[in-house]
């Protein structure tokens, strides 16, 4: 999973979840690793960073159906971040419904950061808003296109619902 | 809304939605083959002329969905005259013309072009009011 816990939910409006970056987070020594001339630079990747509002958003649409839909990342309508978050950060992602129809959903997301305080610091750390991400989820079931997929719902699968109840949401059946 | 309004605000949400230059975006160019649109991109599209214009479009009602794959109507690759018959009913906002001489089933998302979804808005437009 690429969020730490959901923090925030009103059904099938808004969903906030939060994702702290860890230094034994193997992905962090490769991203981007020492040459021979640079120091190594640990850096969230922003493909996880996109991940990870994609599990957010895509549990608040799942929570929205009881979890009955396949819900799929189908594309990504936008995304900028304006700073890096390295080891010690937290990420937090706010994603808001736009849209919400049989064949898929729209939402908009904003990520913020908290960065630890340095001893150099004068104030205390806080959220700021750092990035948008908004994307298109798709209803699998009802976009099949001529093509079928299993009943059962291999979205949700262990990772989510353990999130979920961690996190203190119920999961219907 | 005159027709040139909506080709407006058309062009503009395909510059977001597609991601190209607006000068791409004219009356006849389609948004598989000139605009590089894929099949998800419908849905966005469909969510964004909705926004737009305050109208909403039923499931497969602008683009119809697995029409090109459907075995009732697709014998060898191509639209049977059932099949484009079939589409004919189901989408009067969209032209044939062209199709017609050659209906090759994979070239069904071609028959989308940015008149089709000016058309469609009118329609929809005209109907609202």
């Amino acid at each position: 999973m690429w969020i730490d816990r959901v923090v925030e939910l009103v059904p099938a409006q808004r969903l906030v979840a939060i994702k702290h970056v860890s230094f034994a987070e193997e992905h962090l020594h490769d991203h981007f690793a020492a040459t021979a001339t640079l120091p190594a630079l640990p850096l969230m990747p922003m493909s996880l960073i996109i991940e990870g509002m994609a599990q957010t958003a895509g549990i608040m649409l799942g929570h929205a159906h009881q979890f009955r839909e396949k819900v799929i990342l189908a594309k990504v309508s936008k995304a900028e971040m304006r700073e890096d978050a390295g080891p010690g950060c937290t990420l937090r992602y706010t994603a808001t419904m736009e849209r919400m129809e049989t064949s898929g959903a729209s939402t908009k997301g904003l990520v913020e950061l908290l960065t630890p305080a340095s001893p150099a610091s004068a104030t205390a750390p806080a959220f700021r808003p750092v990035g948008t991400i908004d994307l298109i989820f798709s209803h699998l079931d009802n976009n099949m296109q001529g093509m079928t997929f299993p009943e059962h719902n291999f979205v949700f699968g262990e990772g989510f619902k353990t999130l979920l109840r961690t996190s203190g949401i119920q999961i219907p059946g | 809304m005159t027709r040139d309004e909506i080709f407006g605000t058309v062009q503009e949400l395909l510059v977001d939605a597609l991601a190209v230059d607006q000068s791409d975006v004219t009356m006849d160019a389609s948004l598989t083959r000139d605009l590089g649109a894929e099949s998800i991109d419908f849905l966005d599209i469909v969510f964004k002329l909705e926004q737009a214009f305050s109208i909403k479009i039923g499931q497969g009602e602008l683009f119809p969905e697995g029409s090109g794959n459907d075995p009732r109507f697709v014998k060898d690759g191509k639209v049977t005259p059932e099949g484009i018959a079939a589409l004919k009913a189901r989408l009067p906002h969209v032209n044939f013309a062209n199709f017609e001489a050659n209906p090759q089933s994979n070239k069904v998302g071609e028959l989308f072009t940015v008149d089709t979804l000016v058309r469609f808005v009118e329609a929809k437009l005209s109907k609202a009011t």
